[in-house]
């Protein structure tokens, strides 16, 4: 048997050995936020709630005058020359990049090759799509899309980490998140009510249009996501989360999402397998113009329109109040 | 057609003027809507609808929404109910 190594305790090894077998976490108390402590909301602190709000206004104004007496202001001129420097460099280098490029349409542009050529000539024999855009997006290059989707997925699951607010049970402290929201945003507006009556189904409509015409006409998934996105705000700004939950809650936004996604993955794949292996597809193009036609495209749009209304819609509930 | 694309292109100059230099933070998110639009419009005549409505859907409208509040939740914009307690 060695000796011991005297100078073992406290070394890297033993706090390697001991994180290894789960005694010591290197990181506990540093990267957890620590849990609030249980505020009771009285009716006093309704009340000052309201005040509260303006003070922290009036402190920012406050600190950021200060801020400008003291500290910036001796290096206010050499800032204003700086980015005056700074913006005239960009704007030059910018502009002089920009006249080596070739003029709009001209036909010896290096963009105009055989790749596009091949798309123009035989986008709508091959995927089925009127829309050049579309076949190009969804049917040569669905790969590419399939990793935006993901981005947009991932993006929603980072807003989700870093904005979300567990909620609490306790009635009063729901009572001050109700004043919260209330001060944020407008509630049982009576004009902004009529008008929502009026334009979120016309939005909606307009949403779903198009997504399923993203093949025949200009279009599809992720621009008629954002109008369906914009109809859902629209509504839960004129009538509050109690109504919107009756058919958007957090179980239907979660489950659209992944669901989409996963079905997306799999009308992917088969495609993908199909095309490579000069398969015979189930999802033929069929006629170009139809609704039903252009084979696994209107799927995919269908799904990548859900993904983005749905992520939209997420962003907005988690930077309004921080949770669906 | 020419010259009308030339006019929205002065109009976008002076709206991301208009953004940098407006003092209210609610205007430069106004000023910046008008440029998605005057921008959009521009895609039209570039002759790329699917990029005009997607510049109106996300530009216009979901990215401004952000934009409004985060400057509420930052207390930047005055909501009516502290405007009501100023009056009194």
């Amino acid at each position: 048997m060695s000796k011991p190594n005297p100078n073992y305790k406290g070394s890297f090894w033993e706090h390697l050995a001991k994180w290894l077998r789960g005694e010591y976490d290197p990181v506990k108390g540093r990267l957890e936020t620590k849990a609030v402590a249980k505020k009771t909301a009285g009716k006093e602190e309704m009340q000052s709630f309201d005040q509260s709000i303006q003070k922290i206004g009036k402190y920012d104004m406050r600190m950021f005058e200060e801020g400008i007496d003291r500290q910036v202001g001796r290096y206010r001129v050499v800032y204003r020359i700086l980015s005056v420097v700074t913006v005239v460099f960009l704007i030059s280098l910018l502009l002089w990049t920009v006249s080596y490029m070739p003029n709009f349409g001209d036909p010896n542009a290096p963009t105009n090759n055989e790749v596009s050529q091949r798309y123009i000539e035989k986008g709508m024999e091959e995927m089925g799509t009127v829309n050049i855009v579309t076949g190009m997006i969804l049917g040569y290059r669905a790969f590419d899309t399939f990793g935006e989707t993901c981005v947009l997925f991932v993006a929603s699951c980072c807003v989700l980490f870093l904005l979300r607010v567990d909620r609490e049970d306790d009635p009063q402290s729901a009572a001050v998140e109700e004043m919260n929201d209330r001060h944020f945003e407008p509630r049982n507006d009576t004009i902004l009510q009529k008008v929502a009556n009026f334009l979120v189904p016309l939005i909606l409509i307009f949403g779903i249009y198009v997504v399923l015409n993203g093949h025949l006409s200009p279009g599809g998934g992720f621009s008629g996501g954002a109008i369906m996105a914009s109809g859902a705000i629209l509504y839960l700004t004129a009538y509050g989360f109690k109504k919107t939950h009756r058919f958007l809650n957090e179980k239907v936004v979660d489950a659209m999402k992944a669901g989409a996604l996963i079905l997306y993955s799999f009308a992917i794949t088969y495609f993908l397998y199909t095309g490579a292996n000069q398969l015979h597809s189930i999802f033929g193009p069929g006629t170009p113009g139809n609704i039903l036609s252009a084979g696994l495209i209107v799927f995919l749009n269908i799904f990548v329109g859900v993904e983005v209304a749905c992520t939209m819609y997420t962003f907005y509930t988690l930077f309004r109040r921080g949770g669906i | 057609m020419i010259t009308f694309s030339m006019v929205l292109i002065v109009f976008l100059i002076i709206c991301a003027l208009g953004v940098s230099f407006s003092r209210d933070l609610l205007i430069s998110i106004a000023i910046y809507m008008a440029f998605s639009l005057i921008m959009s419009i521009n895609w039209l005549i570039l002759e790329s609808p699917d990029l005009a409505i997607t510049e109106a859907a996300v530009g216009a409208g979901v990215t401004s929404i952000l934009f409004f509040i985060t400057l509420k939740k930052i207390h930047s914009i005055r909501t009516t109910a502290e405007e009501e307690k100023k009056d009194e």
